[in-house]
């Protein structure tokens, strides 16, 4: 089933949670719904399964207008955040309850019941109360008692959320596998950059209340659309500075460091204040000088612990931190230990204009 | 100590569970008070406790027994002592359903929902407990007696409140009824609407929710509010004294009690008043049972 979603605006009093806000959910895609708390995203899930009302504009389901509709007509698997499970109700009954409330009977409810205890690994335990499972479980249960009066669609708020990370990643697995196998529209909504972009189809990067960018993974991580995109996906480094002659210019009078303005910002002005944002791996550093586009450093930490070698260092006279990822084998090359005195130079470098990036800024206060 | 307290640190497994319950020891110990400051403080509660409780519940069996058990089972089953029992019966059949009625629907508006004005409802709910009973029972006197704002009214239909049954059960009603809605209201509000959407999402109506879910998360903190206000509706002196024109032919257990003890028959006016020290021990020990499951209730409803 095809979800639309067109020009929603939701406010609570002063408070524009959602504000013209448009989406298109494909049929059978798993569609993640990504970004910082306050940013609109959990609201705009609660609108789509009707346990929001917004102030203005509609939700589709394929050609058929729902807003007016309430929840319990809409037909929607709908997994909470705390997962919501009835706490006086068996394992058993909390998966039936949308099979009861539909009037189905003793003996097809029981098939049904079995047949997804089966699907979410947990035969056996339905004469268990909720209290008694672990969160992985209880996160299961929900999934199942969502899916049991086959919805139309599944809507997850933070499914992971809750849980410690080795069940999570479990999790987050299963889900993708369980998408593959039933291929039903589904958006969750996430905090978690990671985990939208390993499970998802199509991410949806939310920010104040409006949408900043949506594509598939690959896509937004590779060329994120504004300076918001770009810090909200994971760590980057940040530099401010400004155009000269159709270039950004980072860095003092004494050390300056220039770099070609890529093609989508550089429309930018002669004279315009820009901060440029450069990923920690992709970022070389040298012990020679590579010209105007590298830049002096000092090492102030080397930690191989990781699958990549993370090396912080200081630019500018102690200025500029700078976090670095290399490789293991470029790293054996180079045999960098703390205070060694290298050229670091950026592979890409992303530039966008100043109050955009101030922009973005503070919607991470707000968050 | 010092050696069990190395072991404690560095349990075997093997002995998890004795050195866990070692370790629970040492942190008693570790919290404890000097012995002499523990008996001080102990002394003072029990007798504030024996001064304040169990001496005066020792008096009432005592006086209500002193002249035997047959003038004690004549006391409790003269004519005007049964008549007071089944007011009071009445008094608390009718208020009870009433106040949970209203508790349960005040309760669920203030927790599940936004709106205005919900904290002047909350602090209206709370009215009862800051007005002296007496006065709650003047305010009706004011409205339904022969003076009062509806008193020609009522007159003219020959419809009786005041002195007489319904009077006694509006007072004791607006005595009583913060009690279920407060005890519900914090009971909802930590659980949270989540369970019901849940149950909207899934395709419940309203009342299939509030029946299946809300009824069943609720059930002990609803059963707590109702022996609370049970307990009090069956108590109530002040505001039902004041509708009854202090003692007069209409009596509940309490004004029995204070009317037999105006003239002087005080083994029969402890024999009526031991009826209400029962009620108040059995409702204490039923209290008890309710709170723990209540909490336990609220526990599970949250994971």
């Amino acid at each position: 089933m095809k979800i639309t979603v067109r020009d929603i605006t939701k406010r609570y009093g002063a408070f524009t949670a959602l504000q013209n806000v448009s989406l298109e959910v494909p049929q059978g895609k798993l569609v993640a719904l990504l970004g910082p708390s306050g940013s609109g995203k959990t609201t705009l899930l609660r609108v789509i399964a009707g346990l929001e009302a917004p102030d203005s504009g509609s939700v589709l389901y394929e050609q058929d207008d729902v807003t007016q509709r309430a929840a319990k007509e809409r037909n929607v698997g709908f997994v909470f955040q705390h997962y919501a499970l009835f706490g006086h109700m068996t394992i058993f009954e909390n998966i039936a309850f949308g099979l009861r409330v539909r009037k189905w009977k003793n003996e097809a409810v029981r098939e049904r019941v079995m047949e997804l205890l089966r699907l979410i690994q947990l035969e056996g335990l339905e004469k268990r109360l909720p209290s008694q499972l672990s969160g992985g479980q209880r996160q299961r249960v929900a999934l199942a008692r969502a899916l049991a009066a086959s919805p139309q669609m599944l809507l997850l708020d933070e499914p992971f959320g809750a849980l410690d990370a080795k069940v999570r990643a479990d999790l987050r697995r299963w889900i993708r596998q369980l998408h593959d196998e039933i291929h039903m529209t589904s958006v969750f909504v996430t905090h978690d950059q990671e985990e939208a972009f390993e499970v998802a189809d199509h991410v949806v990067v939310m920010n104040k209340g409006r949408i900043e960018q949506e594509g598939a993974p690959d896509a937004v991580f590779a060329s994120p659309a504004n300076a918001f995109v770009t810090d909200f996906l994971g760590h980057v480094n940040v530099f401010h500075g400004r155009i000269q002659n159709g270039r950004a210019h980072i860095g003092t009078e004494e050390m300056p460091m220039s770099f070609d303005v890529p093609a989508p910002q550089n429309g930018a002005d002669e004279g315009a204040e820009v901060t440029a944002y450069i990923r920690p791996h992709e970022v070389d550093i040298d012990r020679v000088s590579h010209g105007s586009d590298s830049m002096f450093a000092i090492v102030t930490r080397v930690n191989r612990s990781g699958s990549t070698v993370k090396i912080a260092l200081v630019a500018q006279e102690g200025q500029l931190p700078l976090d670095v990822e290399l490789p293991h084998e470029r790293d054996a090359e180079l045999g960098l230990v703390v205070n060694d005195r290298v050229w670091v130079y950026p592979r890409q470098v992303r530039v966008f204009r100043r109050e955009e990036a101030a922009q973005s800024g503070d919607a991470k206060i707000a968050a | 100590m010092n050696d069990s307290t190395i072991a404690v640190a560095a349990p075997r497994p093997m002995e998890s569970e004795k050195s866990r319950s070692q370790n629970r020891a040492a942190v008693r110990r570790a919290t404890n008070e000097p012995v002499g400051v523990q008996i001080v403080l102990i002394a003072l509660a029990l007798a504030f406790l024996g001064l304040f409780l169990l001496v005066p519940l020792a008096v009432v069996f005592a006086e209500a027994f002193r002249k035997g058990w047959e003038v004690y089972r004549a006391s409790i089953t003269s004519p005007e002592a049964l008549a007071a029992i089944k007011l009071t019966l009445l008094v608390a059949a009718i208020t009870l359903p009433l106040n949970t009625l209203f508790g349960v629907a005040a309760a669920w508006a203030i927790a599940k929902f936004r709106f205005k004005g919900k904290s002047v409802l909350i602090t209206l709910i709370d009215l009862p407990f800051a007005v002296s009973p007496v006065i709650a029972g003047l305010i009706f006197v004011l409205l339904f007696g022969r003076q009062g704002v509806f008193g020609e009214w009522l007159m003219a239909r020959d419809w009786k409140i005041i002195f007489a049954v319904p009077g006694i059960v509006l007072a004791t009603a607006f005595v009583t009824f913060p009690f279920v809605a407060r005890e519900l209201i914090a009971f909802m509000e930590a659980q949270g609407t989540e369970e019901e959407e849940a149950a909207m999402v899934l395709g419940a109506s309203g009342w299939q929710a509030f029946w299946r879910v809300t009824i069943p998360n609720i059930k002990w903190g609803l059963l707590y509010g109702i022996i609370l206000c049970n307990a009090r509706a069956m108590g109530e002196f002040g505001a039902v004294s004041v509708v009854t024109g202090h003692v007069g032919r209409t009596n509940t257990v309490p004004l029995q009690v204070e009317l037999l003890y105006g003239e002087y028959q005080f083994a029969a006016a402890f024999a009526v008043a031991s009826i209400l020290t029962l009620v108040g021990i059995v409702t204490l020990i039923i209290k008890r049972v309710v709170e723990v499951r209540a909490h336990s209730q609220i526990k599970a409803g949250s994971g």
